[in-house]
């Protein structure tokens, strides 16, 4: 292989060769540039997120350093009101969802037996994209003078950025501006990202899959892409009002010109409501998998399953208004939001109870992805239940804006979310690496997890309905606020410790885990009759499908009693394992990544100098050209 | 038609039975000028209506007919959807009825008029 | 011997739809929310303006309707170019494509005329509600179909290089999609916001 080192002649035409030939190989970190490939991206998707949840999570620590006792000086009023702000924005946008998107990469071509995506560089430009848009938003934390002085530049005005705060007469500096631009870049990711899915899913099963013989994760990658595409152009047009007010001196939120406040708040909130179910849902899709496989059961009810989830995400557009009970709309739109939001707990309900009835007279392994699955069960309920006291308009007059509102939502995005999050990521490391997690370490995780967990937010419950504000620095002592305060911030590092506990199990895991094999789990669907790691082609031959969890149909039949009986030498087609020559892949590319660093050289462009918008946008267009215009695929692989 | 209906259709087939009912297919040429005749005269009669003396209600509906009226020419004809696969159009009319509604309900809570 | 992922030549597809004309679909429907949303704004700050220029003042009614006029026609032309090449036609797919080309590029300067009118009038961003939502609806709008311009453009070039067939025709297909969208997207703001007035 020849290498640039040495030579002499057009040093950079031999050094692009090199490095289009490299990426070919797979090998070096030029492939990892150019990757088309799903399983790479997925688990780029997966280090950045995890990277990002350490970031939020110290910004998370700073908060509960801060608030641990009264009228503390640890971090002032401008300091706290950006951590806060960065932690949410975050979590919500550089954690969750992108984690969400790393599952979707990495298992829903599998689980539907394809080979790729619908548009593998569409999936490329997508994390690429994503990655522009975290680091630039978070590159605000420089912009506010000497980050060592403390002073952060980062954006002040909440994950929510109400308007008029947000106005350049409320909010100096640039950190507004980082995060419209910011979350604009990360809007056009999750976009690309949603689009593909939704083509991918309903186009390229294998034959015989019918969308009732899906994976339930797979139907919950579905509706979430749906949601993507339908409310990310929503916050991009409020985005773009809120630059053009700030940039261009527009008027949209501007109320001595006759403008609106509660515009924002509507425009912000109509994505925001079906974000929730974007961050949830497929959560919900880990867990649909996790307990059936752990319980040797199929999912219950999972027409049910699948019908509640599509409900959930129609009706997640006709509840925002819950986001704004108190902002004087009235009693009719107030009752009739309510009335929309006490329903939209009802397919929720249906799931839990559906995934209860799995688990129930089932052969129960307690291993770690069951427990965290579990634990989503128990704290979600938690948290749909504060979510349904949110739901009743003269109960959120109090509860509103207090603390009460943070224990809610960290128990259905962390206790939910997050705690599948991290159960999938056990349950199907094996899969990717061929090794096991060591279950000692997740035992550990799990429990101070979920100790540290409900020890920082149950107590928030408390000092919310005993008035504690929302977004305060900091508080006087006596107000029947300081023990469960201090409650919360020793939580916050138990959760701190468990975080730690994980990443070194996913360290010594991938040096030195155990092997795990094809199927450790005794799966249920596609991915588990692939080899451990997969191989880049994925399915050497794509399957054919005679029922839902196909796989375990391969691999059992049932007894008078219902009990699974191993067919013999079922399920393992792995003996001539055919090796997938003649598989023609995409070939890789360096295009999407040219794209997507155009972003943030235009954003940067339009808040510190114009002349940087065009060499950005030269950067996008040279980029989507050559994206075009290159064949998706080369001969012979 | 159905998902599994849609699957159960191979490729060969469908252009088999578009060569054989060709012409309704696709418009021809001669039809989609007349569709743009029609729309050309539509907006005359729309710019007409504006200059017309009548009560604002009125012309509001009006125009949104002969506007909905538009839409419909080029959303089915053009864009082809009274031809194509039930799946787009579904998609198209979520995407536009979603947009429709909410944002009716929207501009309604803040007491703006739509009309 | 199995078929690979190949976007170019997908044959076999769960829905025996084309990937691409999926996408486009998708894309379309989720475009809907983004000018509905910018729609909204316009018509909730309808007759918020606190000073003018006020819409009776600046609107030119029948210049707007020849330039809504000629973005109509453009969609003749786009159809009529798919249908040539559908049908074999390459030369009448060169002639109708750049025709719509030139009649989006006419639109735009129309566009472009009202603009530098109103402004002179005394019309911007930040002089009220009208100029706010006005400008960015329609600049949005204006944008949508550059891009659809350099998108026929560059079709238009391909066509040329005989990179387009009647066998391999969804390219113009797509862009025609694009390209009615935007059209249709413009007789929703024609009518509600330069027809009716408040």
């Amino acid at each position: 292989m020849a290498t640039a080192i040495g030579r002499q002649r057009s040093g950079l035409a031999e050094a692009l060769r090199a490095a289009r030939e490299a990426a070919a190989d797979g090998r070096g970190i030029w492939s990892w540039l150019a990757t088309v490939d799903h399983k790479r991206i997925g688990t780029l998707y997966g280090f950045t997120a995890l990277f990002f949840f350490v970031l939020g999570g110290i910004e998370a620590l700073l908060i509960r350093i801060q608030l641990a006792r009264p009228e503390s000086t640890i971090l002032n009023a401008d300091q706290y009101n950006r951590i806060f702000t960065m932690h949410g924005t975050t979590m919500v946008f550089l954690v969750v969802m992108p984690l969400s998107a790393a599952f979707f990469n990495l298992l829903v071509p599998l689980m539907i037996g394809a080979r790729d995506v619908a548009f593998p560089r569409l999936n490329a430009f997508s994390y690429w994209t994503f990655l522009a848009g975290g680091l630039f938003l978070n590159a605000s934390f420089f912009t506010g003078g000497n980050i060592f002085h403390g002073d952060l530049g980062a954006p002040d005005t909440g994950w929510f950025g109400y308007s008029t705060l947000t106005s350049t007469k409320f909010s100096h500096g640039h950190g507004v501006d980082f995060w419209v631009f910011g979350l604009q870049i990360l809007g056009i990711a999750s976009l690309a990202g949603g689009f593909n899915f939704i083509v991918t899913i309903l186009n390229m099963r294998a034959p015989g899959m019918s969308l009732f013989r899906m994976p339930l994760f797979v139907w919950m990658a579905l509706v979430t892409s749906f949601l993507i595409v339908f409310a990310m152009p929503v916050i991009a047009v409020a985005l773009f009002e809120l630059m053009f007010d700030r940039l261009f001196g527009a008027l949209f939120f501007e109320p001595a010109a006759g403008g609106n406040p509660l515009l924002w708040q509507h425009m912000f909130w109509l994505f925001g409501h079906p974000e929730v179910y974007i961050l949830i849902l497929p959560a919900m899709g880990i867990v649909s998998e996790i307990l059936p496989t752990f319980s040797r059961k199929p999912l219950f009810g999972y027409p049910f399953v699948v019908f509640s989830g599509v409900a959930i995400g129609f009706m997640s557009w006709g509840v925002w208004v819950h986001h704004m009970y108190t902002t004087g709309l009235g009693t009719v739109a107030n009752a009739a939001f309510g009335v929309s939001t006490i329903m939209i707990g009802v397919p929720t309900g249906v799931k839990i109870f559906n995934w209860m009835a799995t688990l129930w007279g089932g052969a129960i392994r307690l291993n770690t992805p069951l427990l965290f699955a579990v634990g989503f069960v128990g704290m979600f309920t938690i948290g749909g239940l504060s979510g349904i006291t949110h739901s009743m308009v003269p109960s959120d007059y109090q509860q509103q804006d207090t603390y009460y509102v943070v224990a809610h939502f960290h128990y259905v995005l962390f206790g939910g979310a997050v705690f599948a999050l991290f159960g999938g990521a056990y349950y199907w490391f094996p899969k990717f690496t061929g090794k096991l997690m060591n279950e000692t370490l997740g035992q550990i995780n799990f429990w101070t997890l979920l100790l540290g967990f409900n020890m920082t937010f149950f107590p928030m419950h408390m000092s919310g309905l005993l008035g504690m504000p929302r977004r305060i620095y900091t508080y006087s002592e006596g107000q029947g606020w300081d023990l469960w305060n201090l409650m919360s911030s020793v939580g916050a590092f138990i959760i701190a410790f468990s975080v730690a506990v994980f990443i070194v199990n996913l360290v010594l895991s991938i040096m030195r885990g155990q092997k795990s094999g094809a199927d450790p789990w005794d799966g249920r669907t596609l991915e588990w009759s692939l080899p451990s790691p997969v191989p880049h082609y994925n399915f050497a031959e794509i399957p054919h499908v005679h029922a839902r969890d196909d796989f375990w149909h391969r691999k059992y039949t049932e007894d008078e009693a219902g009990r699974p009986i191993p067919v013999v030498a079922g399920g393992s087609d792995g003996h001539e394992e055919p090796d997938g020559h003649g598989i023609h892949l995409p070939s890789p590319s360096y295009f999407p990544l040219l794209a997507s660093v155009g972003f943030p050289v235009i954003a940067t462009g339009l808040i510190y100098d114009y002349a940087l918008v065009p060499v950005g946008a030269a950067l996008l267009l040279v980029g989507l050209y050559g994206w075009a215009m290159e064949p998706a695929t080369e001969e012979a692989l | 038609m159905t998902l599994a209906d849609y699957r159960k259709i191979r490729p060969e087939d469908l252009e088999a039975k578009e060569a054989e009912t060709g012409a309704h297919a696709h418009p021809s040429a001669l039809e989609y000028v007349q569709i743009g005749i029609v729309l050309a005269i539509v907006t005359a009669i729309e710019v007409g209506l504006y200059y017309l003396d009548i009560s604002h209600n009125l012309l509001v509906v009006l125009l949104i007919g002969l506007s909905a009226l538009k839409f419909s020419l080029v959303v089915l004809w053009f864009m082809h959807l009274r031809f194509d696969n039930r799946l787009f159009s579904q998609f198209f009319i979520l995407g536009f009825l979603l947009a429709l509604s909410v944002f009716m309900v929207a501009v309604a809570t803040l007491h703006g008029k739509l009309v | 011997m199995e078929q690979a992922v190949v976007s170019g030549h997908q044959l076999e597809t769960s829905t025996g739809l084309d990937n691409r004309k999926l996408l486009m679909w998708v894309f379309l429907a989720s475009e809907c929310l983004f000018f509905g949303s910018l729609i909204a704004a316009y018509l909730l700050y309808r007759d918020r303006s606190v000073q003018g220029p006020y819409p009776s003042d600046l609107f030119d009614i029948p210049f707007t309707s020849v330039s809504a006029f000629v973005l109509l026609m453009s969609s003749v032309s786009m159809v009529l170019a798919l249908s040539s090449i559908q049908r074999g036609n390459r030369r009448g797919l060169q002639i109708w494509l750049f025709t719509t080309a030139v009649l989006g590029i006419l639109f735009l300067s129309g566009q472009a005329y009202e603009f530098t009118v109103f402004h002179h009038e005394g019309l911007s961003l930040s002089r009220n509600m009208f100029g706010t939502t006005f400008f960015v609806l329609t600049g949005f709008h204006g944008a949508h179909v550059t891009v659809g311009v350099l998108i026929l453009l560059s079709l238009f070039t391909m066509t040329l290089q005989g990179k387009i067939t009647q066998e391999e025709s969804l390219p113009i297909e797509l862009a025609g999609l694009y390209w009615h969208f935007v059209d249709i997207v413009w007789i929703v703001i024609f009518t509600l916001i330069y027809l009716i007035q408040p």
